[in-house]
């Protein structure tokens, strides 16, 4: 029998995600493997190019929240399916499955806790779950998450990661934009607080409503942020876009963001601006 | 009428029959032919548009004929001034904005502009804003403020522009500021939606305390070819996205997005613009006056609560 018709299985692929424990990992930039303690260490950047993992709520709220303090609330609200809408797999299917892949919080983690001793409403966006997509479900916690600060009078901290709005809710989705913002102009009115988090990615409307309104926005670094996607921008101007267009640095450069944080610096930044402005 | 759209197609075939009899009216009797012609055309046109699809409400919106801000200013308003500027960087001409004045109402009116050929497309970049638009949209509506004028906006874009500049200035920025000073803008504001709704684009000049869209306009969080590209992958699904979507006048009045849709002439806005202007005169005026004696609190309140509605979603008894 020639070699090439072999039938038993010979060498076998084995990505670098699959290694023995997962003890490693590799930085998606660089390349460096990196010891996933070490990894955890540096609030999961890479210690060698300082790329920015995309993580999770709840290392975030690991990272930024006095020990113990943050309690989530608001996990019995979930996603409708008012248009009842179908592409190529129903919208209640893709929800089912999200909801039994990320859990109950949807796009949006909120509650509240401690920063520093100063307590604080909190959001922070889940891009796992369809693209951290804003439909009705993340525009009423955001608006909860203001009403608790207005309620407690405390600072509101919200991290965005999101592709935009959900296109499953359609108009309703679009509302959301107005309801967050609108929620917003009485949290100024209040006097309170508002500080925006950029991470990666932040686009569509999600930018193009409350990420953008922060009293004070920090970003993470080389986050993409932006309003449309770099895809839609190359097939309208047909052409390339420039080397790290739409980064944060880039809306630094622009005006658009206060500063660029390292995300090891982001709980102490945060800590620090919320003492000079309450 | 130059441009047809493809369900009109049988429709212009009799009209060419009937012109072509009408040609030889002098040597035949043919007057009876052509009246009973001339029913069915009426009939056919009757049932074409009592039936019409989704995406075919999306391209009567996107008419290269229909009514766009500008006309609008010019026959249903009795008097208007434009004002050019975001006091920032440049004009720019996606959006139009002034001092317009309508019955006993004197507004500032704001809206997207198309324009009619290529060359006015290119001056007006399709009805497709930057971010000065939407500052000057904002640097009006604080205008409107100052001086206790509603304001009136006419929403009509294939979305906000796309670009390399518009990124760099900000059009995140700019859209999400503006729902912000909409949101408590101390003025009434009325929103017609009278074409093309698409996305942030056109909310950015959209918060308002009562929301209209003419019969055969769309309003959607993406354009429908887009959404097909997207969720399925290919551009050939644009009548089921536009359905799926349920971005007509209808829909959303309904799902109680928009307030009130104001019917067109038969056929569509371009058929009978007249017609059109006279009743979008009349509903201005109506909303405008329901809205005149309500106070600046209470006016922001109730903007804030019907925002504040919208979406929907379950909740679930216990919390898990």
């Amino acid at each position: 029998m020639p070699w090439f018709q072999r039938k038993t299985k010979n060498i076998q692929e084995t990505s670098p995600r699959e290694m023995p424990d997962g003890l490693w990992t590799k930085c998606d930039r660089c390349g460096e493997i990196i010891y996933k303690k070490q990894l955890e260490e540096h609030a999961y950047t890479c210690p060698k190019c300082n790329y920015h993992f995309r993580i999770g709520t709840a290392q975030y709220v690991k990272l930024l929240f006095d020990d113990g303090t943050f309690v989530e609330t608001d996990t019995h609200i979930r996603s409708a399916d008012p248009l009842e809408f179908v592409d190529t797999k129903p919208y209640t299917e893709r929800l089912r499955d999200a909801y039994r892949r990320f859990g109950p919080s949807d796009a949006l983690t909120i509650g509240y806790g401690s920063i520093g001793g100063q307590r604080i409403s909190f959001g922070c966006m889940n891009f796992a779950f369809i693209g951290g997509s804003m439909g009705s479900v993340v525009g009423e916690k955001f608006v909860r998450a203001v009403r608790r600060s207005l309620q407690e009078h405390v600072p509101l901290v919200v991290i965005s990661a999101s592709g935009g709005a959900r296109m499953q809710e359609a108009a309703f989705s679009l509302m959301q934009m107005a309801k967050t913002s609108a929620a917003l102009t009485e949290l100024s009115d209040a006097g309170l607080p508002y500080i925006s988090v950029l991470t990666d990615p932040t686009t569509g409307g999600v930018s193009a409503s409350y990420a953008m309104l922060g009293d004070i926005i920090l970003a993470e670094p080389g986050a993409l942020i932006g309003f449309a996607g770099p895809r839609v921008i190359e097939q309208t101007i047909r052409k390339k876009l420039p080397e790290g267009f739409q980064s944060a640095e880039f809306q630094l450069e622009h005006g658009f963001v206060d500063m660029i944080v390292h995300r090891k610096e982001l709980r102490p930044t945060i800590i620090r601006l919320l003492r000079l402005l309450t | 009428m130059s441009y047809v759209l493809e369900f009109e197609k049988p429709i212009l075939e009799l009209e060419k029959k009937v012109a072509e009899m009408k040609a030889l009216a002098g040597t035949l009797e043919l007057d009876e032919q052509i009246a009973d012609l001339e029913r069915r055309i009426e009939e056919l046109r009757a049932e074409i548009y009592s039936k019409l699809t989704r995406w075919q409400r999306v391209q009567i919106a996107r008419h290269p004929e229909r009514p766009y801000t500008l006309d609008y200013l010019a026959h249903s308003f009795d008097e208007f001034i434009e004002l050019h500027g975001d006091r920032c960087f440049r004009d720019d001409p996606a959006i139009v904005g002034g001092l317009a004045r309508i019955g006993e109402f004197t507004v500032v009116a704001v809206g997207h502009q198309k324009g009619r050929d290529t060359k006015s497309n290119l001056y007006r970049n399709f009805g497709m804003p930057n971010p000065e638009g939407y500052r000057k949209a904002a640097r009006l509506f604080r205008l409107a403020e100052k001086f206790g004028r509603p304001v009136v906006t006419f929403l009509d874009t294939p979305g906000a522009f796309p670009g390399i500049e518009a990124e760099e200035r900000g059009q995140a920025e700019a859209i999400a500021r503006n729902l912000f000073i909409m949101a408590q803008l101390r003025v009434p504001i009325v929103v017609v939606i009278i074409g093309e709704g698409a996305s942030g684009g056109a909310l950015g000049i959209g918060v308002g305390d009562r929301i209209v869209m003419l019969e055969n306009a769309w309003y959607s969080v993406i354009a429908p070819e887009s959404c097909s590209s997207i969720l399925w992958r290919s551009w050939e699904y644009k009548e089921q996205a536009a359905e799926a979507l349920q971005l007509c006048a209808t829909d959303l009045e309904r799902h109680g997005i928009i307030d009130r849709v104001v019917p067109e002439p038969v056929g569509g806005a371009h058929r009978d613009p007249q017609t059109m202007f006279a009743t979008m005169r009349h509903i201005l005026l109506e909303e405008l006056s329901g809205l005149s004696s309500v106070p600046p609190e209470e006016l922001v309140k109730r903007r804030h609560e019907k925002f504040a509605r919208m979406g929907v979603w379950e909740e679930l008894s216990v919390e898990q």
